[in-house]
């Protein structure tokens, strides 16, 4: 079979964007919880938000917003003809990704040591508010982190790419959008710091 | 475009592989091939679930215990429940007829992204191998009901995590599939397919594809929070903890209600391309049955909180989605009655493909006139959770999709394999599956109305009678369901030849040789008319 190879950019990036629309609408039913129980449980959110280790969310911040930039500055990189500064730019947002979930691993240990996850007893005593708040932020950001870590690997596997030359200024599409992904993980992250670190 | 002449030389895509025997199928990007794939894969899920049914009306057949204990009970109606909706209906029309037509119907070589296609497919099948491997392990299968309702999911030893698991897989295929339609229909149209051009079941499709881009990723988070409930104890649901069930039904249903519009638009996509054929007369209000597609799935969204009623919402909640409910019968019934006026004094031919549509419009009006029984929160509270809503969903979803599915099979499935069924036992398995349905059904809308519940193993002798008509009506159906299936195997193996266009239609999938050959057209077509202007087409 000799299928003439057409390349489709524009199609590539109109299902990316509707995927995207679906990972949206994934942590969007965990943002709905967060509202519906915030409504009911205002005082144990907020009592349960002032204790979240808000250095840990701050750092992971700027670790994620940094990778985000350096994924951006890759595509422009490519498309520009520079596929060195590309691979190094994609592997700094790797190295940024690793980087956000050792913090994370630091974060929970530190919360399971003073007895804060689903289940304990230390919840299990608290009003039931509390409970409920940190079930959701384990949840959300257990699957925030998930999402991290396909990113990285996704980006990590684009860089190979760029590296030997599959992906260059003539054919880009997995190189923007696995940005593109990495940057709705960014995106998720943004929402999802202020609702449980900052905001209560 | 010139009329054509039938064409049966070609062997087609049959032939024209890159490899050899199994492995030309289940690693092919040939939307044609994924197509044939889905088509059995979903309805060997079919069949088993069928069987389920069968073995579900055999025990309800007399009161007491006839086959089965209380928990098998359970355990059957959740699995017939889990196979029919998440791995037959949902991905039914989509995978199968929407893979095999639809790229055709617009003129494409292929769909957007054919690796994904075939993943979709693959995506699927894991989703189902894990789903199918829950039953046999863990504590047994899951005994929740298809709604896997918590807290009860959360507490039930039985393996409803894994079931939970192999459906999620299943919404990933679903949302893959959905994005690479809309991508197709968007970007790989020929020349002239103009969108007032586009066939009303790729209208369809497209509408359906919306549906699961948007409503598919919440049932996804509502699943991950059943396995975080059962793994976890996340307490989210559980009123112990804090949690709240009412908000668990919230997030199924702001899915599940959706999903129920992915089963029944892409049938009536079917519905709008039958009809007008054996009308012989081009379709009456196609703008209008375009935008009702668009128009029922949107507000299809909306109208979730009507499986609520009786869970303890607020009475303004329960007003609004009694309402919204309401709305979604005028698009409904815009199609019907543009059905019914492309028949007013049409040339009609009552074909085997035909006729399973004309019933399509029989048992789909009797579930959407049941449906607003349940959409007015006053009635509704009368037959909430009896046999009532059982008839009512099996008229919408097996008389309405279910049909449409047969009706597709007669009408497309000839296309592929090249070959015809024979028109009389099509028409006797038509009539049998026809009269045994509405016996097997209406029986139970009779029931629920008098007070029988759904769900439950046992009932009291009154309505022993029409539980014992009803399951006379399900082996009359599954009679029916044995001849369509054998006539249709021996057609297809070795009936007499289709023309490239047997029952004259103007859609292009009608233009090209039978079976289609692999790139399905010579050249870029140009499209110069509507899919259904049938001057020029050539009678059969």
């Amino acid at each position: 079979m000799s299928r003439p190879q057409h390349r489709d950019h524009a199609g590539a990036k109109l299902g990316m964007w509707l995927f995207l629309l679906t990972e949206l609408f994934l942590f969007g039913g965990m943002f709905l919880l967060y509202g519906a129980y915030l409504v009911r449980y205002p005082r144990e959110f907020a009592a349960a938000g002032r204790e979240m280790q808000l250095w840990f969310g701050t750092v992971n911040t700027v670790i994620l917003i940094t990778s985000s930039l350096m994924a951006a500055m890759a595509v422009t990189a490519i498309q520009r003809g520079g596929r060195r500064l590309a691979v190094w730019l994609l592997g700094g947002a790797v190295i940024c990704g690793a980087v956000f979930l050792i913090n994370k691993y630091l974060e929970w240990s530190h919360e399971f040591s003073r007895g804060i996850y689903p289940g304990s007893s230390r919840l299990a005593a608290a009003p039931p508010g509390e409970s409920v708040f940190y079930s959701l932020y384990y949840v959300t950001a257990g699957l925030h982190g998930l999402h991290v870590l396909i990113g990285s690997v996704l980006l990590a596997v684009v860089a190979v790419w760029a590296w030997r030359g599959t992906i260059h200024a003539g054919d880009f599409a997995w190189l923007e959008n696995s940005a593109l992904y990495w940057h709705l993980v960014d995106l998720v992250w943004i929402f999802i710091f202020p609702l449980y670190y900052l905001i209560l | 475009m010139e009329p054509t002449e039938p064409t049966t030389t070609a062997a087609g895509f049959w032939s024209d592989t890159g490899r050899s025997g199994i492995a030309s199928w289940i690693f092919s990007t040939d939307h044609k091939r994924i197509g044939l794939l889905y088509f059995y894969s979903v309805f060997g899920f079919f069949l088993v679930a069928v069987a389920l049914g069968l073995l579900l009306r055999i025990e309800l057949m007399a009161p007491g215990r006839t086959i089965m204990g209380p928990q098998a009970y359970n355990a059957l109606f959740t699995v017939h429940g889990v196979v029919m909706v998440f791995l037959f209906i949902i991905p039914g029309f989509q995978g199968s007829f929407g893979n095999l037509v639809m790229p055709i119907q617009i003129g494409a070589r292929d769909v957007a992204f054919p690796r994904l296609n075939l993943l979709s497919w693959w995506l699927y099948m894991a989703g189902a191998a894990i789903i199918l491997t829950s039953l046999f392990t863990g504590g047994g299968p899951p005994d929740t009901g298809w709604t896997f309702y918590l807290p009860f999911s959360g507490r039930t030893g039985t393996n409803v995590s894994l079931a939970v698991f192999g459906v999620f897989v299943v919404g990933f295929s679903s949302i893959v599939t959905g994005v690479n339609f809309i991508t197709t229909i968007h970007r790989l149209r020929a020349e002239g397919m103009t969108w007032g051009r586009l066939p009303l079941f790729v209208w369809s499709l497209y509408a359906t594809a919306w549906v699961q881009i948007l409503a598919t990723p919440i049932l996804g988070i509502t699943l991950v929070l059943i396995i975080a409930e059962r793994l976890l104890g996340t307490g989210l649901f559980e009123p112990g903890q804090g949690g709240d069930p009412l908000m668990y039904q919230h997030l199924f249903w702001i899915y599940s209600h959706p999903a129920v519009y992915i089963m029944i638009l892409p049938a009536m996509g079917v519905i709008s391309e039958i009809i007008p054929v054996f009308a012989r007369k081009p379709i009456f209000g196609y703008r209008m049955i375009a935008f009702s597609s668009i128009a029922i799935a949107a507000a299809g969204s909306l109208v979730w909180g009507h499986h609520m009623f009786t869970s303890g919402m607020s009475d303004m909640a329960i007003l609004v989605f009694s309402f919204l409910t309401f709305i979604v019968a005028i698009p409904s019934a815009i199609k019907v009655f543009n059905w019914i006026s492309t028949l007013y004094r049409g040339s009609i031919s009552l074909e085997a493909p035909m006729l399973f549509s004309l019933s399509f419009i029989f048992l789909f009006s009797i579930g959407g006139l049941t449906g607003l029984v349940q959409g007015a929160a006053a009635t509704d509270i009368h037959v909430h959770d009896t046999q009532f809503v059982v008839g009512h969903f099996h008229y919408v979803i097996f008389g309405g999709s279910g049909f449409a599915f047969f009706a597709a099979m007669h009408y497309w499935l000839p296309k592929f394999y090249g070959r015809r069924y024979a028109e009389k036992p099509a028409i006797i398995a038509w009539a049998l599956m026809f009269t045994g349905f509405n016996i097997l059904y209406f029986s139970m809308i009779v029931l629920g109305l008098e007070g029988m519940p759904r769900r439950y193993y046992d009932y009291l002798p009154e309505f022993a009678p029409l539980n014992l008509v009803s399951t006379i009506g399900s082996w009359i159906l599954a009679t029916g369901l044995m001849i369509l299936l054998v006539n249709l195997f021996m057609g297809l193996r070795s009936g007499a030849r289709a023309g490239s266009n047997p029952w004259g239609g103007a859609t292009l999938e009608w233009s090209i040789p039978t079976p289609p050959p692999t790139e399905n057209f010579a050249d870029e077509p140009v499209v110069t008319h509507g899919p259904y202007d049938f001057r020029g087409t050539g009678v059969p």
